[in-house]
């Protein structure tokens, strides 16, 4: 790969109690944190790193809206208009014989479009190399990188402020 | 920092760290398989062979293979569809409800249960797609396609097309959430391969892992995305069941015609995927040595669903009955009577006793915590499950209005062959996936291990 000239300054943190309070105590030095690489969902990390909250419920009822309208149109044309049966006798259009299909369509759009949402924000596709900080991200290490261009403060007095906040190592990484 | 009670068992035993939890699990993926696996897996692909066989058989010749008549017209085929779709309600209860209700319990045996509930919905959809005969025109008949017909759609008011859509969207959405769940896992499997300097098995992981990075913003949206989707697997699973007993209840055969299916249905499915669960679980980790991770505790919660849903199945035969007997319509009265003390005594009999009896020697803890015990029980009560399904398939129609329309089900090479075929597929996909899917979801696991693992002292 080619190289970025990015420079990061990466702390390792081992714990993730450690890794709350130390996000808390590097934000309030004025350090602007890039991202934090878990090995797994850390609760309340996104609090202190100040994240806003995900929207994808709301493209989940999005997208099942559109499932519940589609499959109400669907078997409301092809059944009421397109080509009305007499089935037993039966109306046309009548709701409760359609509630089963119209329930499964909602779930079914909701469920896809939401996980298909979720990889285009996320960026998350097969062919997709991620930037890896740290490789031990995946195994049993917290991993903050930092970007320097970001900060003014200067590598040295962020090493500082990483080790004073618990990180266990402070490495260099460039891009 | 999680709050942790001092009342309640460790969930994780043998003082493991968040590292050995990577290294435990990861093993079986990069390890080559020992002999074991082999032998289950041949044994495996043998039955799946021959199943093969007998179903392309079947295609070929068309259903007048299998034992049904002008009275019986269901019998193995939904049977067995009923059983496996039942089978695979509980993965989806253990991922979906017991994540909703944070049970944390759930961790350990989530991913194994999910995988089992994809290849048991993928065994079920056989036998309606075989019993349809002719396989290559099915999609016109069970999907509202364009067609040379006229404009003659799929007719939305039969509760055979609610099913078409409901299995296929419990299929999808189960394939989808399992899927998610493993993501983080492929790749703490393509770092490691990294590690060791193994670039193929690294490419792939990469792949499957959609270049998961882990970040805490990815983090944040995975977690939304896995409460929706166990939020809207939760009214799915209790939905496809609920439909598959609509099948027969929406009919208005004696017998079947019957307002408690639906929840009667739900609660079977359950008891008997809780069953399954527990013969894969306590066979693959006696395999894969996985007993700090699937512990006697696990065991023993799983030990207690079975005696509920248990029970609320038994509840359910002797309301059946009862109503039957109070509702004074001589047809359902009879098609009980007939189920209990006909020719078909022995299947309904073994039902009670496998089904309703059996369970209720779990209330004995030296019983749930006993792992043959729970082994040989786990195995009865699918015995009986298939029975119950058989029960109220057959039983409610082989004796018709007309008693000149009386008649047996009998099986014949083709209805055991397809049976066999779908064991094959189901143990042949559960040992690939044991061998090149991570068997327990480690980034779960990891994130309780601080307040759920026993430490060391």
């Amino acid at each position: 790969m080619s190289s970025t000239g990015e420079k990061f300054l990466v702390g390792i943190f081992d714990d993730e109690d450690i890794l709350l309070h130390g996000v808390e105590g590097i934000r309030e030095k004025g350090v602007k944190i890039h991202e934090v690489y878990t090995p797994f969902p850390v609760h309340g990390l996104d609090e202190v790193l100040g994240y806003k909250r995900s929207r994808l419920p709301i493209a989940a009822f999005l997208f099942g809206l559109t499932g519940t309208s589609l499959a109400l149109t669907m078997q409301i044309w092809m059944l009421g208009f397109d080509w009305p049966m007499i089935i037993g006798g039966k109306n046309f259009v009548s709701l409760p014989p359609f509630i089963p299909v119209t329930f499964e369509l909602t779930v079914l759009l909701s469920a896809l479009g939401m996980v298909a949402t979720f990889f285009i924000v996320s960026d998350m596709k097969p062919y997709k190399t991620p930037r890896t900080y740290d490789i031990r991200s995946t195994d049993d290490k917290h991993v903050m990188a930092i970007d320097l261009a970001a900060n003014k403060l200067s590598k040295d007095e962020i090493g500082q402020i990483l080790k004073a906040n618990g990180a266990s190592e402070v490495n260099e990484k460039n891009f | 920092m999680q709050a942790t009670s001092s009342v309640r068992e460790s969930l994780i035993t043998g003082g493991k760290t968040v590292r050995d939890v990577s290294e435990d699990i990861s093993r079986h993926v990069e390890n080559k398989p020992n002999r074991l696996w082999w032998i289950a897996f041949s044994i495996s692909l043998v039955l799946f062979g021959f199943g093969f066989y007998c179903l392309a058989a079947l295609l070929w010749e068309g259903i007048g293979l299998w034992g049904l008549n002008k009275t019986v017209g269901w019998a193995w085929d939904i049977t067995n569809f009923v059983w496996w779709v039942g089978i695979g309600h509980a993965g989806t209860l253990i991922s979906a409800i017991l994540l909703l209700f944070r049970q944390k319990w759930r961790m350990s045996i989530n991913r194994a249960a999910e995988a089992m509930t994809i290849f048991a919905v993928i065994c079920a959809a056989t036998f309606p797609l075989a019993h349809m005969g002719r396989l290559w025109l099915g999609f016109y008949w069970a999907l509202p396609l364009p067609n040379t017909w006229g404009s003659l759609w799929a007719n939305f008011n039969s509760p055979l097309l609610w099913d078409v859509f409901a299995i296929s969207t419990y299929f999808t959405v189960s394939l989808v959430f399992w899927y998610i769940g493993l993501i983080p896992d492929f790749a703490v499997i393509r770092d490691r391969a990294t590690r060791m300097g193994n670039k193929t098995r690294a490419t792939i992981y990469n792949a499957l892992s959609f270049g998961w990075d882990g970040a805490a913003k990815t983090w944040m949206r995975y977690e939304s995305v896995a409460l929706i989707l166990a939020g809207l697997s939760t009214p799915l699973v209790l939905s496809v069941h609920t439909i598959v007993s609509f099948d027969f209840a929406t009919s208005v055969v004696p017998g079947w015609h019957t307002t408690i299916f639906p929840p009667y249905f739900v609660a079977g499915a359950i008891f008997s995927g809780f069953a399954m669960v527990l013969t894969l679980l306590i066979v693959t980790r006696k395999v894969f040595k996985l007993e700090d991770y699937i512990t006697i505790y696990h065991i023993e919660l799983m030990n207690i669903v079975i005696i509920i849903t248990g029970s609320i199945v038994g509840i359910a035969y002797i309301t059946e009955f009862f109503v039957a007997w109070y509702g004074m319509v001589p047809a359902e009265f009879y098609a009980f009577y007939n189920r209990a003390t006909g020719p078909y005594w022995w299947a309904y009999w073994s039902m009670m006793t496998c089904n309703v009896i059996s369970p209720q020697l779990f209330w004995f803890k030296k019983i749930r915590t006993n792992i043959v015990a729970t082994f040989v029980l786990s195995i009865i009560v699918n015995i009986g499950m298939w029975f119950e399904r058989f029960v109220i398939i057959v039983t409610s129609i082989h004796r018709d209005y007309l008693p000149s329309s009386w008649s047996m089900f009998y099986p014949t090479v083709y209805d055991l062959g397809e049976y066999i075929f779908t064991f094959g597929l189901f143990f042949t996909a559960f040992f690939l996936f044991a061998k090149f899917f991570p068997v327990i979801n480690m980034a779960e696991v990891k994130s309780i291990i601080k307040s759920s693992s026993e430490k060391k002292h």
